[in-house]
């Protein structure tokens, strides 16, 4: 069955168009008066100004590795977030701690943790995955690079942006 | 030797001077200007800035910082220039190669040519300052609009691709429809006048009062008062088809880039490109001229007396010359900056819709305001 779209019933002058014309023309230089006196205050001019301390608690910037309260690094090089990562975004390389330390042959550590921020697509899933809590994603959005080899966010940088996160395991401090 | 005495030296050489002048140091900045002020003016009204910060790129020859000696972004049509000058330039393999590198040209020199009848001032260094002060003014100036959209037409068609090529359909049939009610809308004023030398238009608005504003000369008579309907409603009309002659929105069909990619030019890059860009707003700046000088008095400023050829090579005619000028360019960057609003304003109007306000409105409000224009000029003295 056909269905008839019924139309406005416009009124003489909506008709001759001219004074709706004038009226949007109204509007719009309204919106030009109130930038130009700087009423209007809508765009951040972004690296003076920027958006940071407003952002949430959820939001998931560039992943970082944390210490924990005593200094240790908290990765195990269990590789769980090499093998979950979408975009095969990070590399580790595993290795085993020295035998003079405490720790030895109870944990790995990794030797290398590469991360290619220019393949991350911060879905946070290892941040998820990590079973040792030792990856975040942070609020660090600002990631650049001149080459790509620039963008590869190594060991030494990832703790640099993570720092240190206590209270989260327990697991290498002395039993109470 | 005979033959040599023969050539025009003298004329020769102020045209040339005068057509350098008008190109060069007047409508290409401004047509570059306008095109920032394009991008700003549409910022504003959106309640964003637009580009504010163009400097010059002094880091990248290891300084700290960019050099900013231009305040707010005034360096972005130099930055736009030289963007143009150094992209690639890339013809697709699948067009017509002839036509395609023609069509650009053809978008630049129409619009550029149309200002050579224009009088952009008054005496100046004992030169009426008018490239070419020929008596067919205003139809030169429609002949030579309307060439304008063969660079359109052109590019659409050799370009071998469907949206260029709907673009140029849409260009060639918009194009003649609103020259009609562009001619016609003229009519009026060129018969109160009784002249079609744009100069003595001018001439005229000094005498009688510019005709959208006829009180400009201290008097209005009854008989100014009875054309002050028909020039209303003829500016309206001429302005309007001057809307849909350079493409502007509401009417910029041709490239509605809603529906059609980029329209006409989808093909183009680079410099090919920056041609149609400058030859539509050349064509603005053309088109606000003519506004000027048929309804706004063209460079003459109420209450400022006037150069005669004796009085421009004093020094205070030499100032007064220039202040002429700038109260023409004044006048017509006012003009663009309506243009811009407009634009920033009124949505695209549909093609059936702008086909039938162009042939069943305009077209007959253009014709019937001559008639009533006749009969006052017939009737009251």
């Amino acid at each position: 069955m056909a269905y008839t779209v019924r139309r406005p019933n416009l009124t003489f002058w909506e008709k001759i168009y001219l004074p709706n014309i004038i009226a949007g023309l109204a509007i719009t230089f309204k919106h030009l008066k109130k930038m130009l006196k700087g009423e209007t205050h809508v765009v951040m001019q972004y690296p003076e100004e920027k958006w940071d301390a407003h952002l949430p608690e959820y939001y998931r910037g560039a992943p970082t590795l944390v210490k924990d309260e005593h200094g240790r690094e908290r990765c195990v090089s269990c590789q769980l977030c090499e093998f979950i990562c979408p975009p095969r975004a990070i590399k580790i390389t595993p290795g085993s701690i020295p035998s003079e330390s405490k720790f030895a042959k109870v944990e790995k550590f990794p030797e290398a943790f590469d991360i290619d921020m220019s393949r991350c697509i911060y879905c946070g899933l290892c941040e998820e995955v990590c079973p040792e809590q030792a990856i975040f994603l942070r609020k660090d959005y600002a990631v650049t690079g001149e080459s790509r080899a620039d963008m590869v966010h190594h060991k030494e940088k990832l703790y640099e942006l993570g720092g240190t996160m206590p209270d989260l395991v327990h697991k290498w401090n002395p039993e109470k | 030797m005979e033959l040599l005495n023969t050539i025009p030296w003298m004329l020769i050489a102020s045209s040339v001077a005068k057509t350098l002048f008008l190109i060069f140091l007047v409508v290409l900045p401004i047509v570059s200007y306008t095109v920032y002020a394009e991008r700003r003016v549409s910022a504003l009204i959106q309640d964003r800035l637009g580009p504010n910060r163009t400097g010059f790129p002094i880091s990248l020859f290891g300084f700290k910082k960019d050099l900013q000696l231009f305040l707010g972004g005034l360096g972005q049509p130099v930055a736009d220039a030289v963007k143009f000058l150094l992209k690639e330039e890339f013809t697709p393999a699948h067009v017509n190669k002839f036509y395609f590198w023609l069509a650009p040209v053809l978008a630049m020199v129409p619009a550029l040519s149309t200002l050579a009848v224009l009088p952009f001032g008054n005496y100046l260094f004992g030169q009426k300052m008018v490239v070419a002060d020929v008596n067919v003014g205003i139809l030169y100036v429609f002949a030579i609009a309307s060439i304008g959209v063969y660079g359109i037409v052109l590019a659409g068609w050799s370009s071998n691709s469907k949206y260029p090529f709907l673009g140029g359909i849409r260009a060639s049939s918009q194009m003649i429809s609103y020259e009609l009610s562009l001619g016609l809308s003229a009519v009026p004023v060129l018969m109160i006048i009784g002249n079609l030398n744009l100069s003595d238009a001018i001439q005229y608005q000094i005498d009688n009062g510019w005709l959208l504003l006829p009180f400009t000369d201290g008097k209005l008579t009854l008989r100014e008062f009875l054309l002050w309907i028909p020039v209303l409603i003829s500016f309206i009309v001429f302005t309007i088809s001057m809307f849909a002659e350079t493409n502007r929105l509401p009417f910029d069909l041709p490239e509605s880039e809603t529906e059609l990619v980029a329209g006409y030019h989808t093909e183009y890059s680079a410099m090919k490109f920056a041609l149609f860009f400058l030859g539509e707003y050349a064509a603005m700046i053309a088109g606000s001229s003519i506004i000027v000088v048929l309804f706004l008095g063209g460079w003459h400023v109420p209450l400022l007396p006037i150069n005669t050829l004796e009085s421009s090579m004093t020094p205070g005619g030499i100032a007064l010359g220039f202040l002429h000028i700038t109260a023409f360019f004044a006048k017509v960057i006012g003009i663009l900056i309506f243009f811009i609003w407009v634009r920033w304003t009124l949505p695209r109007f549909r093609f059936d819709q702008l086909m039938k306000l162009g042939w069943l409105y305009l077209f007959e409000i253009a014709l019937v305001n001559i008639f009533i224009t006749a009969g006052i000029i017939a009737l009251v003295k």
